[in-house]
């Protein structure tokens, strides 16, 4: 529904396509009817809390998990159907990476292009390529488990893409992993995106949001943002009419914030590092409202207009989605384990 | 065709690595089990022999004592002490000192001598049957032999006598019984552990959801993990069987090469009942307990201990439900009877019928658990 209000994205040739998912375990609803097109190329980044139901869609996606309602395609195939065939063309990176600790870094390599039955030649390619990719090189006589959580997460997705899928999923790749290795990661995928290959990845990082080509936001099982992250900050939705998003730089922020949310106008603000962000009545002047602020002692540097970050985004949709009454249900990714 | 067997190169690949990598838990795998057969071949003598014996012998004569001393070379009894009264009796054979009372009456070689029937008390500690059976019987055939001596002339010979001969084991040596049996239950051991832990583990470690991600089916995966425990099942059943001929001296009648060819079947459906446990078990320690709950019943109804054909009716079905009934009739066969093919074919293919039947049950567990079909 996010979709048809924005209308700012529009696929042409979809590598997913999913229409009114549905995923229930008993009475429990994990999943309400969840649609959205992910195309050819993109890096498609799928947020939400813990236990909204990411990690749901994804194994719905990938036939991990039957659906309970609605119809998905993947890469033109139907995944009910034909799971099979979709298993050959996707890559799939779960969330604790899956490699064998006691194999080392070629033996894990080889054993997942066995699994995609790739001949001896193509195997040695393949790997040769991969390795080069990921720049895996000095660490292949090693084991698993001696690598670093960012080395981990390379050969795993080394093992993910040998089979040469044009859809990766990775369940929150960086969970856990050092800042260099994330950025690292980051590069990569923009270069393999390059190459046509889409993405499917789940993150808790906002920053990372800020770099995907098309963002979703799911929550307690319910779609309720879909689009370009620039076109999700233009969402009528986030900047009622009348009201603007300033920035209050100054050295008091704490004491600041609290006298600022007594100022009429101020319709929410929040510490932001050094300044606070927030949302004000465009009545309300910023000559007054720095006035109103240094009558009780505070310093202000600077007070300037500022365009709302992702993260303003999802918290003012979930703050309105609550007053819709769609709380939460909890309990959603135990649920899915148990299953 | 090929398809449903599909990742089974891939896994039987990754298998043996895993088998190599983890040697140290292969080596004591298979030294474990050797090293309870030696503990339990030397351990355990299921000739009941020396039965702690308590005498009260109240008379004291040349006849009494000669009673005695017939019960004491029967080899069936030790007489722990000789004591004078009827309580010293009873509270030695309910502190545990003794299992049997043996206790002649004061009038016993009076009575003898008079050509009259004379009376001697035999107290039996009941609480272990196997002891029990055995003092009941010894001390009733010596009384009875006792009694035909007594009525014939000293040098008539009995009317009709029994020779009982016992064939197979005639020395009645408890490894050469013992030892076939006990064959079955540690390989069921080691080859339902071993597979189990190994699916569970990957369970723990997430790889188990990865595999279902790829074109692996579950019969490959099965199959691919299978088969190199079966290799370490046989390997172990050929080090059980040269420890049991060289270092116990139980000698093997039949065919070694029919009873290793019989093996087969048998390690095949401990592995795939490990394999239907870890469908089931998602930790090691669950898997852990299932597999015990397998191996009470293979000790109980499966002969190794209590012949099947005594048990109540419902256990004597039960175990033909128990593999390691037909192994054990296998083992039993082979080695102490020198049963041949023609004799133990039905056995093998019954396990080999409850493997194939285990494992198919345990690829569709995996099969609806994780895929869409």
């Amino acid at each position: 529904m996010a979709r048809e209000a924005l209308n700012a994205y529009q696929p042409s040739d979809p590598a997913i396509s999913a229409r009114g998912l549905v995923r229930t375990f008993g009475k429990f609803t994990a999943v309400k009817s969840v649609s959205f097109e992910v195309a050819k190329g993109e890096i498609f980044g799928f947020l939400g809390p813990n236990g909204s139901g990411k990690t749901t869609v994804i194994k719905m996606l990938t036939g991990l998990l039957p659906m309970s309602g609605g119809e998905a395609t993947v890469e033109g195939l139907n995944v009910r159907t034909d799971s099979e065939r979709v298993r050959e063309r996707i890559g799939y990176m779960s969330q604790n990476f899956s490699l064998y600790p006691d194999l080392t870094v070629t033996e894990n390599l080889t054993f997942y292009g066995r699994v995609y039955s790739l001949s001896a030649q193509q195997l040695k390619n393949r790997i040769a390529e991969v390795i080069e990719l990921n720049e895996l090189g000095p660490y292949l006589n090693r084991l698993a488990s001696q690598l670093s959580g960012g080395w981990k997460q390379r050969l795993a997705l080394g093992c993910a893409m040998l089979h040469e899928p044009k859809l990766l999923f990775l369940d929150e790749p960086t969970a856990g992993i050092d800042p260099v290795a994330r950025r690292q990661l980051w590069d990569l995928l923009f270069e393999l995106s390059g190459h046509g290959i889409t993405f499917f990845v789940t993150t808790h990082y906002m920053d990372e949001a800020e770099r995907c080509s098309h963002v979703a936001y799911i929550y307690y099982g319910k779609l309720i943002a879909d689009g370009t992250p620039n076109s999700l900050r233009e969402l009528p939705d986030l900047q009622p009419q009348g009201t603007i998003r300033v920035e209050i730089t100054t050295p008091e922020v704490t004491r600041a914030l609290r006298l600022a949310r007594q100022i009429p106008g101020i319709r929410n603000a929040t510490i932001f590092g050094q300044s606070i962000h927030a949302l004000i009545d465009d009545s309300l002047d910023f000559d007054e409202l720095r006035e109103q602020l240094s009558k009780s002692g505070i310093a202000i540097a600077e007070i300037r207009p500022l365009a709302p970050s992702l993260e303003d985004v999802f918290v003012e949709l979930t703050y309105k989605n609550q007053g819709n009454g769609n709380s939460p249900e909890g309990g959603s990714e135990a649920e899915a384990k148990r299953a | 065709m090929r398809d449903i067997f599909r990742g089974f190169g891939a896994v039987f690949y990754k298998e043996t690595l895993h088998v190599r990598r983890d040697f140290g838990t292969l080596f004591f795998s298979l030294i474990i089990p050797l090293l309870q057969m030696l503990l339990l071949g030397y351990g355990i003598d299921t000739n009941i022999r020396q039965i702690n014996t308590v005498v009260f012998n109240a008379d004291g004569r040349r006849e009494s004592r000669e009673l005695l001393d017939r019960l004491k070379n029967s080899d069936t009894f030790h007489v722990v002490r000789y004591i004078d009264s009827d309580a010293a009796m009873n509270n030695m054979i309910i502190g545990g000192k003794a299992r049997v009372g043996i206790k002649i009456p004061v009038d016993y070689s009076d009575r003898l001598l008079h050509g009259m029937s004379a009376q001697v008390l035999v107290l039996i500690d009941g609480s272990d049957s196997s002891v029990a059976g055995q003092a009941i019987n010894v001390t009733t055939s010596i009384g009875l032999d006792e009694s035909l001596r007594r009525v014939l002339a000293s040098d008539a010979s009995f009317a009709v006598e029994m020779r009982p001969k016992l064939l197979f084991n005639p020395d009645s040596r408890s490894p050469n019984f013992f030892l076939p049996g006990l064959t079955a239950i540690l390989l069921l051991n080691v080859t339902t552990f071993l597979t189990s832990f190994s699916i569970v583990r990957e369970k723990e470690r997430g790889t188990l959801e990865q595999l279902f991600v790829t074109p692996v089916r579950p019969m490959g995966l099965l199959l691919g993990k299978l088969l190199p425990y079966l290799g370490i099942g046989f390997f172990e059943l050929l080090l059980i069987l040269t420890f049991m001929r060289f270092a116990f001296r139980v000698p093997i009648h039949g065919s070694v090469f029919l009873l290793a060819f019989l093996s087969l079947p048998y390690i095949f459906v401990s592995l795939s009942l490990g394999i239907l446990i870890s469908s089931k078990a998602n930790t090691q320690s669950e898997a852990m307990q299932l597999a015990f709950l397998t191996i009470l019943p293979s000790i109980f109804f499966s002969g190794y201990i209590f012949p099947r054909e005594t048990m109540p009716k419902f256990f004597y079905v039960v175990s033909y439900f128990v593999p390691a009934s037909y192994f054990i009739n296998i083992t039993r066969g082979v080695i102490l009877r020198g049963a041949g093919i023609r004799h133990l074919w039905l056995d093998g293919l019954a396990l080999f019928a409850m493997g194939t039947f285990l494992l198919v049950i345990a690829a569709r567990r995996f099969h609806n658990k994780v895929i869409t079909a």
